[in-house]
């Protein structure tokens, strides 16, 4: 049986980790199917078609699926599931809203957040923030997985051509209204996908402070990353926060800036490539998965690292 | 309004867990146990809306072993009016939980269910939304703000873009993020008055549901180490580093 792959979009494109969950659904099994379920989502619906794992798109079109309530798409991704031994969707907040939903309706113990395919029915994942891997067997008929998106690289995303198909819409949950999506909208790189992460912790000690790792983001091309001690502060918005409840980032350099390092934290940040931590106290838990620790006054640090930074002739972007 | 709580006893957040050497999973014995962090902030809301007058009733809910009951006991402590503790022992897998809850909201006919959006120990954030399927009812996963209006609720929702605002109907759903609220601490005097607060158990064999683990954890094992870092004495020798070492930037 084919595998069904929920693609993640915003009517208009594919957000970027439905090609991580793409590259798992193949491992799992080469015949993906991929559903996609939006209002004018025709340009996406195509793109997914281009991804050359993905088989054939089934696309289902109404105006009560524009705003991805997951209460009007579990019904729809319940009747296609009758073909397919698999459901898959990134575990993001879309993902980890909609899946369980799904998953109960078939009766099913679904599998979150996998990070390795071992088989088509084992899987390993983190527990406890990260400091446990978990190999895990379901024995389920119909199985529920969600993937970390950062743990699987992005599938290609041309060269494919497969067949569009649609489906029928299922009725709309009355329930449920959507009223209003707050997006902070910026020109920085998303924090999931970036190279470069800066993160800021309770150490930055206002939100106006924030403007020195901007500075430095900005040089560098970074995202910006906060812990959970930052963003409860107010010193910036929750889609910033990496950690066990944020995001998982796994960035080729992850700079951590007056972050102590709480175990949560850790989990959305340490399988970064490298890590630089800068914190005044030398103790700091955040030292003990630092590649190159500094000991400093951020307040001190960030400017000189900024004077450093202009001083490079070239900066890798 | 009646409010129905659910809490999960784990390891508290501020241990450092180790995984045990054979391979079964993580060291429990002599570990310091506490209430799931935002299970905390789902009954610091219910109590909340029930100080404000707009809940008559806030029931805590747990299922667990024996001890699981400490988790309800420290809701009545904070403000819960009375408890009710499913006993059974083992794993539970959510879709088991979610299965257990449904019982009790047949039973309790709640207008509300309140639950932290994820559980610590096991980081699967599935209970919540399970039970609101079991139930067809609407559900508002991830809340970092709760207005109750007539029969309504509007919820802010904290999503990977930012946050989004839905309005759901009772009876209904919410998961509940950290930031949704302080929670409290326990005054003396309220664990003392919390000792006297019922608590109903039933057993789990009781509720004719089937919670037999249907995933096989096979292994438990440490994640791979980071290999030690170093200390850099000043800033040039940070950026020399990244450029030249490391070759990030």
């Amino acid at each position: 049986m084919a595998v069904l792959l929920i693609a993640e979009h915003n009517n208009k494109e594919l957000r970027p980790f439905t090609l991580n969950a793409a590259t798992a659904a193949s491992q799992i099994d080469s015949d993906v199917h991929a559903v996609i379920i939006g209002q004018n989502s025709a340009d996406a619906a195509k793109q997914l078609s281009e991804l050359p794992v993905v088989k054939k798109v089934l696309s289902v079109e109404g105006a009560h699926y524009e705003n991805f309530t997951a209460e009007n798409f579990a019904p729809v991704i319940i009747k296609l599931a009758e073909s397919y031994s698999h459901i898959i969707c990134s575990a993001n907040t879309f993902g980890k809203n909609l899946m369980p939903r799904i998953a109960a309706h078939l009766d099913t113990s679904q599998v979150s957040d996998i990070i390795k395919v071992i088989s088509p029915d084992t899987f390993l994942r983190p527990i406890y923030a990260g400091n446990a891997f978990a190999t895990i067997k379901s024995n389920d008929a119909k199985k529920c997985v969600t993937i970390r998106p950062t743990s699987f690289d992005p599938c290609e995303s041309t060269g494919g051509s497969a067949p569009i198909e649609k489906v029928d819409s299922s009725e709309e949950f009355s329930n449920t209204k959507f009223i209003k999506r707050e997006e902070i909208k910026s020109d920085r790189p998303e924090l999931g996908t970036a190279r470069i992460v800066v993160s800021g912790g309770r150490g930055m000690q206002s939100g106006d402070n924030f403007k020195l790792i901007t500075e430095i983001a900005d040089k560098l091309g970074a995202a910006i990353g906060a812990s959970r001690a930052a963003v409860d502060a107010g010193y910036i918005s929750n889609d910033h926060q990496v950690g066990q409840t944020g995001k998982v980032v796994v960035p080729d350099l992850y700079i951590a800036v007056g972050i102590s390092g709480a175990i949560q934290h850790l989990a959305g940040m340490k399988e970064s490539k490298v890590i630089v931590a800068i914190n005044k106290d030398g103790e700091a838990p955040i030292f003990s998965v630092a590649d190159y620790g500094l000991e400093a006054d951020l307040f001190e640090a960030l400017p000189q690292f900024m004077e450093e930074l202009n001083k490079l002739n070239t900066i890798q972007k | 309004m009646k409010i129905l709580v659910a809490v999960k006893r784990v390891i508290d957040y501020n241990v450092q867990i180790r995984v045990k050497e054979d391979g079964t999973g993580v060291v429990t014995d002599n570990v310091k146990m506490s209430t799931n962090p935002p299970d905390d902030n789902a009954i610091e809301e219910a109590v909340k809306i029930k100080e404000a007058g707009k809940a008559t009733e806030v029931v805590a809910v747990t299922v667990g072993e024996e001890k699981a009951q400490e988790t309800v006991r420290k809701a009545l402590a904070v403000g819960a009016d009375r408890g009710i503790h499913v006993k059974v022992d083992g794993i539970l897998e959510p879709l088991a939980v979610s299965k257990i809850l449904q019982k009790i909201v047949d039973k309790e006919k709640p207008d509300l269910v309140f639950m932290g959006k994820q559980a610590i120990d096991d980081d699967c954030n599935q209970t919540g939304q399970m039970l609101s399927a079991l139930l067809n009812w609407p559900q508002a996963t991830f809340a970092s703000k709760i207005d109750v209006k007539d029969n309504k609720l509007e919820v802010t929702r904290e999503i990977d873009e930012g946050l989004e605002t839905i309005e759901i109907n009772v009876p209904a759903i919410v998961t509940c993020d950290l930031r949704l609220n302080e929670p409290r601490y326990a005054s003396l005097p309220n664990i003392m008055k919390a000792k006297k607060k019922p608590i109903e158990e039933i057993a789990a064999s009781d509720l004719g549901v089937d919670v037999s683990p249907r995933l096989e954890q096979l292994k438990v094992e440490e994640p791979p180490k980071r290999k030690a870092g170093i200390k850099v004495a000043n800033v040039a020798e940070l950026v020399q580093k990244l450029k030249n070492e490391a070759k990030v930037i």
